[in-house]
């Protein structure tokens, strides 16, 4: 029996989010990833007594442009709340946080999911600090703190339950990833931990109304895990349903080598945080203007440009969608398409050999030795019939890239001028066709479909630069003589 | 020999050349020694004290440096010294060393301050009698067989039996200006957010405040206007301009309405000769055509509830950083695990009272319980704040007295509760966050000292002062 079709999963998210901020969420520590344990700690990181905090109104600032940027309404009184509980890499034995009024209340998130848009609900995004790492697996007898990260400041970013499939919810965490990224909210690194995501995920019958019991599922620090975690569970749960057995209220936790999740504690044995608000730092209030300034300084959102890209551009949805993935690239396209005026083949070109590139060097747009305007220049070679796309996107681009020349230079030095000279084109062929001639027999008998083959041999022998519309001419008439 | 009345007086001497800062240093420490069965200092910072004397001696070419050059002034346990142990009168704090100056103690160093060493107090600024340090209990100079008061109870000793000029404390519900009344001296508590308290070990953060004790106003007035203003890292600090408090001092003849009132002076806690020299008094302000007028103050049984409930909330956040686990003292004898380590830990190495708050203060933030308790004592703060408010539209001062009794014996409250309810007087202030003195006009038959206790509005330090300038030299010119 297909469990799918009967059961029904209801997932929230949450999503923790480190803000690219100098300085912690209440101090002037340093946030740099990966430096010596214990060394970006000042006396008020490490909670000594007597010590207060003061807030980074950068942390502020990012918060609420994450917040417009999601359509969330923006609290104009704020202030923060203690979260207690003990823990050894939690230097005040309180995480200050936000609880009854967070900084941006709702908002929604456009995704899309298998070519379709959806609207991914928000229920909140608050700011809080980080606790630091507790690091169990270095020394046979003790947990050894660092305290690095306590006190970095994070948003997060709560959904309300309203995705109902692993591809939704990747889908989902992969466009917050990229817009914090667009608006310089954060890093976004998950490997780094500047991204983490916990999943609150039940399971009912089709149809029901009312929520199953719901697991949290911890540290989900990829995208990959994510998405087996949350299918781990609803098969899970869509078993234990149908055996009619009952589903406790859990933590659990993903273990990345089985992809399997396991309990961490029960309901039952959580903490009684006693949230109150934190005496320490003073109320403050966001002002109309202070928030319409920041709207104003805010850079277009990636569904604005696709929209723009859509309409004004005439790209299609699929089109709009890759290249607003990634704000440089975004910038890029739009740099390149102001000199060639041709938005589908710009389009064509950057989601594919140039990104084609990016996958080969592992980099970013911003590495790639690629200025827009050369970008351009080959793309209007191309147009002009003096290269052939296939040299071109696999021949001139990455040298290109990687001696930093012009297209045209790139094309003279290795002699890729597409050839039209017919004398030469049929040099070419002659050559090819007397390589195989069992196969042009086989080709007047009738297998038309090995025209491919003889085009195919003529380009591996000009090296790609034989114009293919004139071989393709020629052969036809040359076979059929 | 080496006599001190206020500090002008001591910069005059130094200027005239017939004192030193060595000499005043020397002064001290020696009182200190002699009196150390009283047990006002934790620690006495005697050779360091000594070498910024000379150093300042030495450096000063006939003019004085800063506002308080070569001033010796003790420090409650509680106000970090960068370099120098601070413990709180808590075992928990075994062997902690401050790495940094709370920003009072920065601005004394700055104006030429020499601090002498660190006072007595109850743990963790939570007691009224100084009998909850983790060193015993400081006695009181006037009658050796009575409590100082608390929580400042060192600090207050160290002013009346001359053993600093002036001394620091802190004053969450009164543990300035009741143990200043306990003992006969001058004890401020500014309003909330007047003096940073970054550096100022928490108990309950929108109560603390740090208060100064004196022998004088003058003195009091220089010190606050050194140690107040804006400060960085501190954000319930008051960024406005601090006034020049020692300048402003006027003992001009203005008429001032006070007010007093009727729930406070009809309280049955309130012993009757306290009561009767109050109003004694009252009548010669009025003699002297001040208006002193009586009004009702219903909400009087409910601000010592209110008090406990919201300071214990945020002193069992406030104490949570104490865990073994950066700093201070740690059980590892016979702790097996992290929770047995935190719960020895804790166990061993707070004090009684500390614990009963801890307690307190996590029951009232509990689950179920925090609207009951948390929630309505913040709204009865609220109202509180608004009908003082009110108040103040109308009045420029309210009288009260700072304690019902004058300073008791040791071990004569064993009720932790009726231990609470002698502050009474004082947990007003520091609900609505507004400026108390405590003003040693008056002598009970017991021949104790005791206090009147003038409140003003926030911000209105200036005024309090002067008032304050101005009762204590009609007393003395009596």
């Amino acid at each position: 029996m297909n469990s799918n079709l009967e059961f029904e999963a209801v997932i929230g998210l949450e999503i923790h989010v480190q803000l690219s901020t100098e300085s912690k969420l209440f101090c002037g520590d340093r946030t740099l990833f990966g430096e010596p344990a214990n060394t970006q700690v000042s006396s008020i990181s490490l909670a000594h007594p007597g010590t207060l905090p003061r807030t980074n109104n950068k942390a502020v600032e990012l918060a609420v442009r994450m917040g417009l940027a999601c359509h969330s309404s923006i609290s104009e009184k704020n202030f923060f709340a203690r979260k207690n509980y003990f823990y050894p890499d939690l230097p005040k034995g309180y995480q200050v946080s936000q609880h009854t009024i967070p900084i941006c209340n709702g908002g929604t998130v456009r995704i899309m999911v298998n070519g379709i848009e959806k609207e991914v609900i928000l229920n909140r995004i608050h700011l809080e600090e980080d606790a630091g790492k507790s690091i169990h697996d270095v020394d046979e007898t003790f947990s050894l703190i660092d305290l690095n990260r306590a006190g970095t400041a994070l948003i997060e970013i709560v959904t309300e339950p309203c995705i109902h499939t692993s591809e939704e919810a990747c889908a989902y965490v992969t466009t917050v990833r990229k817009l914090v990224r667009w608006l310089n909210v954060s890093d976004g690194d998950m490997e780094k931990g500047n991204l983490r995501c916990d999943a609150n995920i039940s399971v009912r019958r089709k149809g029901e109304k009312q929520l199953g019991t719901k697991v949290e599922v911890k540290n989900l620090n990829s995208i990959r895990n994510l998405r087996k975690a949350i299918d781990f569970e609803i098969s899970r749960m869509s078993s234990m349903l149908e055996n009619d057995e009952k589903i406790i209220q859990q933590t659990r936790s993903f273990d990345a080598v089985t992809d399997t999740t396991f309990a961490l504690r029960d309901k039952e044995e959580a903490n009684d945080y006693r949230y109150f608000p934190d005496p320490d730092i003073a109320p403050f209030v966001l002002s109309g203007k202070y928030i319409n300034d920041i709207s104003i300084s805010m850079p277009e959102l990636p569904e604005q440009l696709q929209s723009r890209l859509q309409q004004d551009h005439g790209l299609s949805l699929y089109d709009a969608h890759q290249i607003t993935e990634d704000k440089d690239i975004a910038r890029f396209f739009l740099d390149v398409n102001d000199i060639v005026s041709n938005p589908k083949s710009v389009a064509n070109w950057i989601n594919g050999p140039v990104k084609q590139q990016l996958n080969d060097r592992g980099c970013s747009i911003e590495d790639l030795k690629l200025s827009p305007s050369d970008l351009a220049a080959l793309i209007l070679l191309v147009e002009d019939g003096k290269v052939s796309f296939s040299s071109a996107s696999s021949q001139v681009l990455p040298k290109v890239i990687n001696s930093g020349n012009p297209p045209i230079e790139i094309i003279q030095q290795y002699d890729l001028l597409k050839v039209s000279d017919e004398a030469e084109l049929i040099n070419w062929i002659n050559i090819a066709l007397n390589k195989m001639p069992e196969k042009v027999i086989e080709y007047r008998k009738g297998k038309r479909g090995l025209i491919g083959l003889f085009v195919g041999e003529v380009k591996k022998l000009s090296k790609g630069k034989a114009d293919p519309k004139l071989v393709n001419e020629i052969l036809e008439r040359k076979l059929n003589e | 020999m080496f006599r001190f009345t206020t500090i002008k007086d001591y910069h005059n001497a130094l200027l005239n050349g017939t004192t030193t800062c060595v000499d005043a240093v020397r002064f001290y420490t020696q009182s200190i020694k002699d009196q150390q069965h009283l047990n006002a200092f934790l620690e006495v910072f005697e050779e360091e004290a000594l070498a910024q004397a000379l150093a300042l001696d030495n450096q000063r070419n006939g003019s004085i440096q800063g506002k308080l050059h070569g001033v010796v002034v003790a420090l409650k346990d509680v106000i970090c010294y960068k370099g120098h142990k601070v413990s709180a009168a808590s075992r928990i704090l075994d062997n902690f060393t401050s790495i940094y100056n709370a920003t009072a103690v920065e601005k004394l160093l700055a104006e030429g301050a020499i601090i002498i060493g660190r006072n007595n107090c109850d743990e963790f600024a939570m007691g009224s009698s100084n009998e909850n340090s983790a060193f015993g209990a400081v006695k009181n100079a006037a009658d050796e067989t009575k409590v100082p008061g608390g929580s400042s109870g060192g600090s207050a000793v160290a002013v009346q039996a001359n053993m600093c000029m002036v001394s620091l404390g802190s004053d969450t519900g009164g543990s300035v200006r009741q143990p200043a009344d306990f003992c006969g001296v001058v004890g401020l508590k500014p309003g909330y957010g007047r003096i940073s308290r970054y550096g100022l070990i928490a108990y309950a953060s929108s109560f603390d405040q740090i208060g100064i004790f004196g022998n004088n106003i003058e003195d009091v007035a220089l010190t606050l206007e050194v140690i107040a203003g804006a400060d960085e890292y501190d954000s319930t600090v008051s960024t406005d301009a601090v006034p020049e408090f020692s300048e402003l001092l006027k003992t001009e003849d203005k008429k001032y309405r006070f007010c007093y009132f009727r729930q406070a002076f009809e309280n049955a806690s309130l012993d009757v000769e306290i009561r009767t020299q109050i109003e004694v008094f009252m009548k010669t302000l009025t003699d002297a055509e001040h208006s002193v007028e009586i009004v009702d103050f219903e909400l009087l049984d409910f601000i010592v509830p209110v008090y406990y409930v919201l300071t214990t909330a945020e002193a069992s956040s406030n104490l949570s950083r104490y865990d073994g686990v950066r700093f201070g003292y740690r059980n590892t004898a016979n702790s097996a695990d992290l929770s047995d380590m935190y719960t020895n830990t804790r166990s061993e190495a707070f004090g009684k009272e500390v614990k009963r708050r801890i307690m307190l203060g996590n029951f009232v933030l509990s689950a179920g319980y925090f609207d009951a308790y948390f929630t309505k004592a913040q709204q009865v703060r609220q109202l509180l704040i608004n009908q003082t408010d009110q108040l103040f539209n109308n009045y420029d001062f309210i009288i009260l007295p700072t304690s019902p009794t004058t300073a008791f014996s040791f071990g004569a409250h064993k009720d932790p509760v009726e231990m609470f309810l002698a502050d009474i007087y004082t947990v007003y202030a520091n609900l609505v966050g507004i400026p108390a003195i405590s003003l040693p006009l008056f002598r009970h038959q017991n021949n104790m000292p005791f206090s009147l206790q003038l409140l003003a509005s926030r911000d209105s330090e200036v005024s309090l002062l002067c008032v304050s300038q101005n009762l204590l030299h009609q007393k003395r010119d009596r």
